[in-house]
C-alpha cells in the first residue's frame, strides 16, 4: 500500500485549513473594500516600497528551493548558507512590514479608524504572524544544521517547513495583488 | 502495519513508564488510548456540567412567571449550556472515540502524530477551563452559542464574558483542527496491510470524511472569532453598523462554519450506528458503498447550505430558494443511510442489547429530527417558527436523540474493549428506557410550544393555554434524563471494577479492534491479523468463506 511522508502529509492538510482561514480574512477585506469612508488602500499604502519587500519574500522561496536541492545532494555547508539566506529574507520582509505599520499608525490609520484599517491590519497582520512562525521554524532548522549527523533524518522535516514557507509566500502574492495592486 | 512486533526500544519505553507515577503517566502520555480516555472523561464531566445547566433552565421554565433565575443569569446559563454541549461535549466526545478507536480499527500502533495528539487534548481542556473561568472573572458569555453581532459586540455585551468565549473557542478550534489533521494522516498512512479504502470500517470512513469537514469548516469559526476579538479589543467595526460594518457578515461567516459543524457533530455517530447495527443484526451492512458515499455527499452538501439559518434576515427570494433547495437535497443522502440501516436489520437475527436499543432509538429520533429539519428548509415555515421552541425541539432531536443516542450505543458497545469489563445490561436497560422516555417527554412537547409561538431564549413566558402544562412536562422529562445519566454513571463506576470480564470479543464482532485484548496493550497488536475483506475477524473465523 502506498504511504506518504507523515510530516509532509500533515503539513499539506494543515495548509488546507490555513487556506480556508485566509480565505475568510480575504473575503472580509473584499466585502468591505467597496464602501470605505476615510483612508483607503489607495490613499494610504505605498505599493512600490512594498514591492521591494514582496520581492524579498518571493526570492526566499527560491533560495529555500535551492537549499533543498543542496540538501538532497548532501552538500550541507551550501544548504546551511541558502537556508540562512532564506531566514534573512523572511526577516527583511517582516522588518518592512513593521516599518509600514509604524508609518500607518503614525498617520492614525488603525483598526479602530475605519473598515480599511480593520480589514487591512487583520489580513496582513495574520499573514505577518505566519511569516514570523515560518522564520522561527527556519531558524530552528538552521540551528539544527550545526548538530553532528544533520541531514540523515531531517529531510522530511525540512520539506515540511519548506511547504509551509511556500504557502505563506503564495498567500502574500494573493494579498499583494488584491490589497496593493488592485486599488 | 503488519510489521508491528514489539521493538527493543519499545520495551525500554514501557519499563521507564512503569517508574513514573500514575499522574505523570496520564499528563505526559502520548498514547492514543490514554488520550482518548482523557477526552471521554473530560467530556463526561462537561456533559454533567452542561446537563446541570439544562436542568437550571428547565426549573426556571417549569411554570409561567417563575423567578428562580433572573434574565441575566438565564442568558448566561443558556449560552453556557449551548456552548458547552457543542464545543466541550459533542465534538470532543466524538474526537475522543475516534482517537481511541481509529488506530485499533485500522491495525495501527498509535496515531501518526502522537505528540500533536496530546497537544490537541490539552489545548481543548484549557480552552474549556478558560470558558468556565468567565464565571469566576465576573460574567459568563450571554449572547447565545452563536453570539450574533451586534449583541456580542462591546457596545451591547460590555462585560468580558464574550472575550473569554471567543478565546476559549479559538483554543478549542485549534485543538479540533490538529486532531483532524492527525486522523487524516493516520487513516491514510497507518492502515494495516490489506485494509484498502473499500474495506475500511464504516466508523473510520465517517471519521475520515468528518476530519476533512473539520478542516474545511473550523477555520471559518477561527477567522470569525479573531474578527470579533479585534472588534471588541481594538475597537474595530467588522460586525457593527457603526463605521459601516455588517452584523449580517457575522451570520454568514458563523454559519459557514456552523452548519458543517452540525454534520461534524453527527457523522461519527452515523459511523457508530454503522458498526453497531450489523453486529447486533448478525448481518453485514447493507450497501456498504452507499453508506460511505452518502457520507461524502452529506459533507459536500453541508458546505453549501449555511444561509438556511438566516431566512429571517431577508436575503431575497433567489437566495432563499437556492439555500432551501440545497438544504432539502441533504435529506437524500441522509435518507439513503436510514434505509441502509433498516435494510441491514431486515431479516437479521437481532440481539436487543442496550447498545442496539440505543441504535434503534437513534434511527427513530434522528428521523423525526430530520423531518422537522426538512420543514425548516421550507422558507415560509422557517419564517413562522424561527427562534421558537420548534427550533429547540428540532435541534435536540438531531443532537441528543441523534448524536447522543449514537454515542450511547457506542459506549455500551466499546466499553468492554476499553475497560476489559462489560457494562451491566440490566442497569443499561434501565438507563436506556429512562433516557428514551425522558428525552421524548422533554422535547416532543416543545414542537407544539414552538408552533404556538413560544420564543426560545426568553427567561419566562405568559400563562397562555397549555404552555404551563407543556413546560412542566418538559421539565419533568429533563429530570428523568438527569436520573438516567446518574444510572449511567453508577453503571460505569460499578462495572469497571466488578463487571463481568469481557474477553477479547464479547459481541462476536468483525472489526480489528476486537482482535486484541481488552483493554488493549500499549502497543495495541503483537501482530494485526491479515485483512482480506471488510470483516477481517469473520474472514478469520471462516477461512473457507460462506455466507453470514
Amino acid at each position: 500500500m502506498r504511504r506518504f511522508d507523515t510530516a509532509k502529509l500533515a503539513v499539506a492538510v494543515f495548509i488546507g485549513s490555513e487556506a480556508v482561514f485566509f480565505g475568510f480574512l480575504i473575503a472580509a477585506y473584499l466585502y468591505y473594500s467597496g464602501a470605505i469612508h476615510g483612508p483607503t488602500a489607495r490613499s494610504s499604502l505605498d505599493p512600490a516600497r512594498t514591492l521591494i519587500f514582496t520581492i524579498c519574500l518571493i526570492a526566499s522561496s527560491g533560495t529555500l528551493w535551492i537549499a533543498e536541492r543542496h540538501l538532497a545532494a548532501a552538500r550541507h555547508t551550501a544548504f546551511r548558507a541558502w537556508l540562512a539566506a532564506t531566514t534573512l529574507l523572511g526577516a527583511v520582509f517582516l522588518a518592512g512590514q513593521a516599518m509600514e505599520y509604524v508609518g500607518l499608525i503614525a498617520k492614525t490609520i488603525t483598526p479602530e479608524r475605519n473598515l480599511f484599517g480593520a480589514t487591512f491590519f487583520t489580513l496582513t497582520g495574520f499573514h505577518g504572524l505566519h511569516v514570523l512562525c515560518g522564520v522561527i521554524a527556519l531558524a530552528i532548522l538552521l540551528v539544527l544544521t550545526f548538530r553532528p549527523g544533520f541531514g540523515t533524518r531531517e529531510g522530511s522535516g525540512v520539506a515540511a517547513v519548506a511547504m509551509y514557507w511556500h504557502f505563506v509566500d503564495a498567500v502574500w502574492i494573493v494579498i499583494f495583488s488584491l490589497v496593493y495592486l488592485a486599488v | 502495519m503488519s510489521d508491528i512486533p514489539i521493538t527493543p526500544d519499545l520495551l525500554e519505553e514501557s519499563a521507564r513508564a512503569a517508574d513514573r507515577s500514575r499522574w505523570q503517566e496520564w499528563i505526559a502520555t502520548v498514547d492514543h488510548k490514554k488520550i482518548g480516555t482523557l477526552y471521554l472523561i473530560t467530556t463526561l464531566a462537561f456533559f454533567c456540567v452542561g446537563g446541570v445547566e439544562a436542568l437550571l433552565i428547565r426549573i426556571q421554565l417549569a411554570w409561567p412567571g417563575n423567578t428562580f433565575l433572573g434574565p441575566d443569569a438565564y442568558n448566561q446559563i443558556f449560552t453556557m449550556h449551548g456552548t458547552t454541549m457543542v464545543f466541550l461535549v459533542v465534538v470532543p466526545l466524538l474526537l475522543g472515540l475516534a482517537n481511541y478507536l481509529t488506530p485499533l480499527m485500522i491495525g495501527a500502533r498509535d496515531m501518526a502524530l502522537p505528540r500533536l495528539n496530546a497537544f490537541s487534548f490539552w489545548v481543548f481542556l484549557f480552552g474549556g477551563i478558560l470558558l468556565y473561568f468567565s464565571f469566576v472573572a465576573g460574567h459568563a458569555p450571554s449572547a447565545g452559542w452563536f453570539s450574533y453581532a451586534p449583541l456580542s459586540e462591546k457596545g451591547y455585551s460590555t462585560r468580558n464574558g464574550l472575550d473569554y468565549w471567543a478565546l476559549a473557542l479559538l483554543g478549542i478550534g485549534v485543538g479540533t483542527i490538529s486532531t483532524a489533521i492527525n486522523l487524516i494522516v493516520t487513516i491514510i498512512n497507518l492502515r494495516t496491510e490489506g485494509l484498502t479504502i473499500r474495506r475500511l470500517p464504516l466508523f473510520v470512513w465517517m471519521v475520515f470524511v468528518n476530519s476533512f469537514l473539520i478542516i474545511a469548516a473550523l477555520p471559518a469559526l477561527n477567522a470569525s472569532l479573531v474578527m470579533l476579538l479585534i472588534d471588541r479589543q481594538l475597537h474595530a467595526h467588522f460586525f457593527t453598523q457603526l463605521g459601516g460594518g455588517s452584523p449580517i457578515l457575522w451570520q454568514h461567516f458563523f454559519w459557514s462554519f456552523g452548519h458543517p459543524e452540525v454534520y461534524i457533530m453527527v457523522l461519527p455517530a452515523f459511523g457508530i450506528i454503522s458498526e453497531v447495527i450489523p453486529v447486533f443484526s448478525r448481518k453485514p451492512i447493507f450497501g456498504y458503498g452507499f453508506v460511505a458515499a452518502s457520507t461524502v455527499a452529506i459533507a459536500l452538501l453541508s458546505l453549501g447550505v449555511w444561509a438556511h439559518h438566516m431566512f429571517a434576515v431577508g436575503l431575497g427570494h433567489a437566495w432563499e430558494y437556492a439555500f432551501g433547495a440545497s438544504s432539502l437535497l441533504i435529506a437524500v443522502p441522509t435518507g439513503v443511510k436510514i434505509f441502509n440501516w433498516i435494510a441491514t436489520m431486515w431479516g437479521g437475527s437481532i440481539r436487543f442489547t442496550t447498545s442496539m436499543l440505543f441504535a434503534i432509538a437513534f434511527l427513530l429520533t434522528f428521523t423525526i429530527g430530520g423531518l422537522s429539519g426538512v420543514t425548516f428548509a421550507t422558507v415560509p415555515i422557517d419564517w413562522q417558527v424561527t427562534d421558537t421552541y420548534y427550533v429547540v425541539a428540532h435541534m435536540h432531536y438531531v443532537l441528543f436523540g441523534g448524536t447522543l443516542f449514537g454515542v450511547m450505543a457506542g459506549v455500551y458497545y466499546w466499553f468492554p474493549k476499553m475497560s476489559g469489563r462489560m457494562l451491566s445490561e440490566r442497569w443499561g436497560k434501565v438507563h436506556f428506557w429512562l433516557m428514551f422516555i425522558g428525552f421524548h417527554m422533554t422535547f416532543f412537547v416543545q414542537h407544539f410550544l414552538g408552533l404556538d409561538g413560544m420564543p426560545r431564549r426568553v427567561y419566562t413566558y405568559p400563562n397562555r393555554p397549555g404552555w404551563g402544562v407543556m413546560n412542566m412536562i418538559s421539565t419533568i422529562g429533563a429530570f428523568v434524563i438527569g436520573i438516567s445519566v446518574l444510572v449511567l454513571l453508577a453503571n460505569i463506576q460499578i462495572s469497571r471494577r466488578s463487571g463481568a470480564l469481557a474477553g477479547d470479543n464479547p459481541w462476536n464482532a468483525w472489526t480489528l479492534e476486537w482482535a486484541t485484548s481488552s483493554p488493549p496493550p500499549e502497543h495495541n497488536f503483537d501482530m494485526a491479523p491479515p485483512v482480506r475483506g471488510p470483516r477481517p475477524l469473520w474472514d478469520l473465523a471462516h477461512p473457507q468463506g460462506g455466507r453470514t
